[in-house]
């Protein structure tokens, strides 16, 4: 497991040599969602707390690493952990608003998502931070202001984000705080009537996870040059981060890395064929069937059921 | 229209994210309808709410039943992807520019007593009204609406008495969708809508549903006004383009405060 790991990490750290500049492009993008994925799925597979909204951190984040950049010159390798402590400060009133009026299930994705809302109006209107334009920035190409002239910086950041937030929900998993979140997801009552302060662990899962969303949200910014408030803000936002860890495996550790690796290719491929031939939203209609058909007959994800059936055949002599 | 969401939610507590598009289709059936059958859509909207009953039941039928009992949060992911499919599979379709549909009705206007009022919301408003007391009597006074609402209460003890659960949970399903249906085709006329109308319509609908309160129809009627109400204040008092966040804020406020809703008798 672990060699497998590490030949799959060196494969990808040569590969953009040899890839064209779309495949690398395409790389990107999964390792980006995959990142988001796996931000969630701190708070969301982990701990079970369905969070429609995380949307609003990705937006938090990039706004404010664009707006310190744009307006003080501040570098965005700064700004971008300012992006992401600003985020994590929103999860925490969202989460701590949520959890400690108990708000569960559905409620508390209708909260999130208002959050997400509220964060999208407040974008679209006020006028220092572009309006509904959205925010721009100037290409320099200068890498201390987080701007690459090659695709293969941006590939590398976005491995190396998703190595983090893959190495944090390790440990996060591999602790006590990993089996309280379990806990939590199985059973709530149960989980606090052993003794687990749920509230704190639930808030904690939602800082990191909203942090690390957060430090997402400056990639995107400065990756696009550009933030509109209903492309990062709105809820189709959410919708694609949720996506990959559920139908990869929500709760395990490469369920949403799995999960990006089916749908990113899945959606890029998707839009650019049918968009050629004028027909938009084809690739969110193979979300959509995927995301029913992974409800219906594979509800705990891909990676667990690859996971069984891998070991049942190495189990065989 | 959540009234429609109140009967599915308030009798299966299935979340219904595909609400709104739903919505959007009963619109363009009834555009459709009135660009090749010239039906304007005070009448048209029978047609919607009977193909939406037909989508409701499809969908409820082929895809709600089987995990009727799965946690909450399979059936809002389930819900999710069919709203995707839905609203896309419009936009494919019919295109991503706003439509609206002409009737006649709408463009007129009448003095009623010392006010100057459009005749198609006049018409809407009214419309909504009866459906609304229909909706009422047959959850109260009929033998099937009486099944539905005591499958709410309690689906076992409902199947104890000898309902056949599974028919009164699609054919809720069903009504709500017609419902949907019959809403959207009904404000089409006064309301420019496109694909991407949907998630809006839906947001707006938990909106009403959770202000007036989960399962209550008079939460949901007393709801809608409340946030139409609200929300045309702040574009009074605010700006135009604020009013969402009023109702949004209202939203967060009474989930904090009032999980079940204004009308609401159970907490969550």
């Amino acid at each position: 497991m672990r060699w497998g790991g590490l030949a799959a990490l060196l494969v990808l750290l040569a590969l953009p040599a040899v890839l064209s500049s779309y495949a690398v492009t395409i790389f990107i993008l999964i390792f980006f969602y995959a990142y988001l994925g796996q931000a969630w799925n701190i708070v969301g597979g982990y701990a079970g707390q369905l969070s429609a909204g995380h949307a609003a951190f990705v937006g938090v984040g990039g706004y404010t690493a664009a707006m310190l950049s744009n307006e003080l010159g501040l570098t965005p390798w700064v700004g971008m952990f300012a992006g992401a402590a600003l985020a994590a400060v929103l999860g925490g009133v969202i989460g701590y608003l949520g959890f400690r009026f108990g708000l569960r299930g559905f409620y508390f994705v209708l909260l999130t998502v208002a959050f997400a809302e509220v964060g999208r109006i407040a974008a679209s209107n006020i006028d220092a931070l572009g309006g509904a334009l959205g925010l721009y920035i100037t290409f320099t190409g200068d890498p201390r202001q987080f701007q690459f002239q090659d695709n293969r910086a941006y590939y590398y950041i976005a491995l190396a984000l998703l190595l983090l937030a893959t190495g944090v929900a390790w440990a996060i998993e591999r602790r006590r705080f990993g089996a309280y979140l379990a806990a939590i997801r199985e059973d709530e009552g149960a989980a606090e009537a052993l003794g687990v302060d749920t509230l704190r662990y639930k808030l904690l899962a939602m800082l990191v996870s909203s942090f690390l969303t957060g430090l997402g949200g400056t990639f995107y910014a400065f990756y696009l040059f550009s933030l509109q408030p209903n492309a990062v803000f709105g809820i189709p936002m959410s919708v694609e981060i949720i996506l990959r860890p559920i139908v990869g495996g929500a709760g395990t550790l490469l369920g949403p890395i799995l999960g990006s690796f089916i749908l990113t290719p899945l959606g890029e491929l998707s839009r650019f064929y049918f968009g050629q031939s004028g027909l938009y939203g084809a690739h969110l209609i193979a979300y959509g069937l995927l995301l029913i058909g992974v409800v219906l007959f594979l509800p705990e994800g891909a990676y667990p059921r690859l996971a069984r059936a891998l070991a049942r055949r190495r189990a065989r002599p | 229209m959540a009234v429609g969401l109140t009967l599915i939610f308030g009798v299966m507590r299935v979340i219904n994210f595909a609400h709104g598009d739903m919505m959007v289709w009963g619109m363009y059936i009834a555009l459709l309808l009135s660009r090749r059958a010239g039906l304007d859509p005070y009448v048209g909207f029978v047609i919607s709410a009977v193909a939406l009953f037909a989508l409701g039941l499809a969908v409820q039928r082929g895809l709600v039943q089987r995990i009727v009992d799965a946690p909450h949060e399979m059936q809002i992911l389930l819900m999710l992807g069919v709203a995707l499919v839905l609203e896309n599979a419009a936009l494919m379709a019919f295109g991503p520019e706003p439509e609206r549909v002409r009737s006649p009705l709408a463009a007129s206007t009448i003095w009623l007593g010392p006010v100057f009022v459009d005749v198609g919301r006049l018409v809407t408003f009214g419309v909504a009204v009866l459906l609304t007391l229909l909706l009422w009597l047959f959850l109260f006074r009929t033998d099937l609406g009486r099944a539905i609402r005591a499958a709410a209460d309690n689906p076992y003890g409902a199947l104890v008495i000898g309902t056949d659960v599974r028919r009164v949970y699609a054919t809720a399903f069903g009504i709500g969708a017609a419902c949907v249906g019959a809403a959207g085709a009904l404000v089409s006329p006064l309301l420019p809508f496109q694909p991407a109308t949907g998630l809006s319509l839906s947001i707006t609908s938990f909106n009403i549903v959770i202000i007036g309160g989960m399962g209550s129809l008079l939460g949901a009627f007393i709801g809608g006004l409340l946030v139409s109400v609200a929300e045309s204040l702040g574009a009074v008092f605010l700006a135009p383009s604020l009013k969402e966040l009023v109702s949004f804020s209202l939203l967060i406020l009474i989930l904090l405060f009032r999980p079940a809703g204004l009308f609401g008798k159970r907490a969550p």
